[in-house]
């Protein structure tokens, strides 16, 4: 956009955050080579989804095309998929198995590491044409990226510099993702939601623990999640992740007075369902947490909602566009009775989901409703200006949490 | 009971279930199903993959019952609705009592501002039940063509 300015940031807090970092080109190409190929490591699958040589998958870092991919050795290789001839993708499809990867141009071969091993007529045909002989194939090969495997996590990062996926994560993250990646996991089914609003609005709807019974009725009316409820929020040192958990307790009058004294739009009573077994799972938890939304920076989110888990993967389109990719999970170890709860459970979460539905909605209502607000600023004061953990969960620590991890690499 | 007269009774039973949809009687939109049926909204990559996740699964009437009042009463989105188009069924197996049948759909959805998209295509997959002349479906997935569904899907296909 022709009257882009630099971001300002008017506090030295994080309590303000200006429209104008949802609204530029710019700052999206910033952020690519900043955030995404900065220091900072991108979920891209898990290692169950390519569990043999030659198994791969295809997906992105920020913009950046990335193949990922199990070599002989056993050992997973990610690089950018991008021929380094002329530019073209090298892989053009989701997922696969094979021995080595071609590109469609001009049949430039490489291996699974991404090594570029042929070049169609090097030597030319008859004596003629060809490379030039000190055209040396080791130094053409595309980007290729680091790879860190935590929990059956696939991570990749462009960066040499970024801490080891354990300290990246930090302890309290690491041990939140091992409560629930604790066994193997089988993917149940995949969907991609088509958000119309910049990525970070979304990051910050995971984080923000405030709305999300203020939003999702649906949560509040079977009583899935109360603020009254016990559960906290953590956030990493970093304040790039975070987990917000709750755990139902016997039912909190007094709270939930709070809640009609506001008359706030969440409490509804009299809303039943017909058939309540959507809600009737099973025990698999022995810390008795019922619901731990994880999200690790720039664009992880691992969650439980009673028995329902999945992950969701964030990736910028566009400045107004993003795209939500969900993996929903169930245990290889799963019974069918188990598996036909998570697939019931299903129903509360992706784009028709009864709680998240509306998540694919309100980045959008923001986007829009800042559009000649550029120089103006978003409030984000909940709990105060604090970027640590916090035993209430009616706060917006983690997403000044986020803003403290991204300005960290945006001024870098 | 001939071929075209079975045919005819499932093009009546189709255009009377889009009517429901596109008419916004959606507490009617259960009555389609037998009491005990599956109804399940996937993508065509999901069926391919053999994943049984759907963006909706319900394995009783009940949950569709709560899907409408849900939308009614709890979850929050734009006013919106729905254009379905039909393409002619392909009728996979007939039976007696049974009969299951491949229909393509498109559906274009209308926002309240006016916006209007082709919103998701693809086949509804049916199992129809044939009782007393009347037909049920005992099954419908819904196998949209893409993967990707823009901002949200309330309104069920």
């Amino acid at each position: 956009m022709s009257d882009y300015q630099p971001i300002h940031w008017s506090t030295e807090g994080y309590t303000r955050v200006p429209y104008a970092v949802y609204q530029h080109q710019e700052v999206l190409a910033e952020e690519q080579k900043k955030i995404y190929e900065g220091n900072a490591w991108s979920y891209l699958c898990l290692d169950s989804e390519i569990p043999e040589a030659g198994d791969y998958r295809t997906s992105h870092v920020g913009s950046a095309p990335v193949v990922v991919v199990r070599d002989d050795d056993g050992e997973i290789y990610a690089f950018e998929n991008r021929c380094s001839h002329r530019g073209a993708l090298i892989c053009l499809d989701r997922a696969g198995k094979t021995r080595d990867f071609q590109c469609v141009y001009h049949a430039w071969t490489y291996d699974r590491q991404g090594n570029l091993k042929g070049v169609a007529f090097e030597a030319g045909l008859n004596g003629a044409g060809g490379m030039p002989e000190h055209f040396c194939k080791e130094d053409h090969s595309p980007r290729k990226l680091r790879v860190a495997v935590f929990c059956g996590l696939v991570f990749v990062s462009f960066s040499d510099d970024v801490d080891s996926i354990e300290e990246y994560l930090g302890p309290e993250i690491c041990a939140r993702i091992e409560r629930v990646l604790h066994k193997p996991v089988e993917v149940i089914g995949r969907f991609t939601q088509v958000l119309p609003n910049n990525w970070k609005l979304y990051f910050e709807n995971v984080k923000d623990s405030y709305h999300a019974s203020l939003l999702h009725l649906f949560f509040t009316t079977f009583k899935l999640n109360r603020l009254s409820q016990r559960g906290a929020v953590i956030v990493s040192e970093s304040g790039g992740h975070h987990v917000s958990y709750s755990m139902v307790d016997a039912p909190d009058q007094a709270a939930g007075t709070q809640y009609q004294e506001q008359g706030l739009r969440s409490d509804q009573d009299g809303y039943r369902l017909a058939d309540p077994s959507l809600l009737q799972g099973f025990k698999e938890f022995e810390d008795g947490i019922t619901l731990q939304i994880l999200s690790v920076f720039p664009g992880f989110v691992l969650q439980q909602i009673q028995n329902c888990l999945a992950i969701r993967q964030v990736l910028p389109k566009g400045v107004a566009s993003t795209d939500l990719h969900w993996t929903y999970l169930g245990y290889a170890s799963d019974t069918p009775e188990q598996r036909e709860v998570r697939l019931k459970q299903a129903n509360l979460i992706g784009p028709a989901g009864f709680v998240s539905m509306e998540d694919g909605a309100v980045g959008g209502f923001v986007q829009r409703g800042i559009a000649a607000a550029g120089d103006l600023e978003a409030v984000i004061e909940m709990g105060g200006e604090s970027t640590s953990s916090s035993p209430s969960r009616v706060t917006e620590a983690s997403v000044r949490g986020f803003w403290k991890a991204y300005r960290q690499l945006m001024q870098a | 009971m001939s071929t075209l007269s079975l045919r005819e009774r499932i093009a009546d039973f189709h255009a009377a279930y889009i009517r429901c949809i596109d008419q916004d009687a959606l507490e009617q939109w259960p009555d389609f199903f037998e009491a005990k049926c599956h109804y399940t909204v996937t993508t065509a990559e999901n069926d391919r993959a053999g994943l049984a996740a759907g963006l909706i699964w319900a394995n009783n009437r009940n949950m569709l019952h709560d899907r409408v009042s849900a939308l009614r009463h709890a979850n929050i989105y734009e006013r919106q609705s729905y254009r379905h188009i039909l393409g002619l069924p392909f009728i996979t197996h007939s039976a007696p009592e049974q009969v299951e049948v491949e229909t393509p759909f498109m559906v274009v959805r209308i926002m309240h501002d006016g916006q209007t998209d082709l919103f998701v295509c693809g086949i509804y997959r049916d199992v129809f039940l044939l009782n007393n002349d009347i037909l049920k479906l005992s099954a419908r997935r819904v196998i949209c063509d893409s993967s990707r569904i823009d901002t949200l899907l309330a309104v069920p296909l």
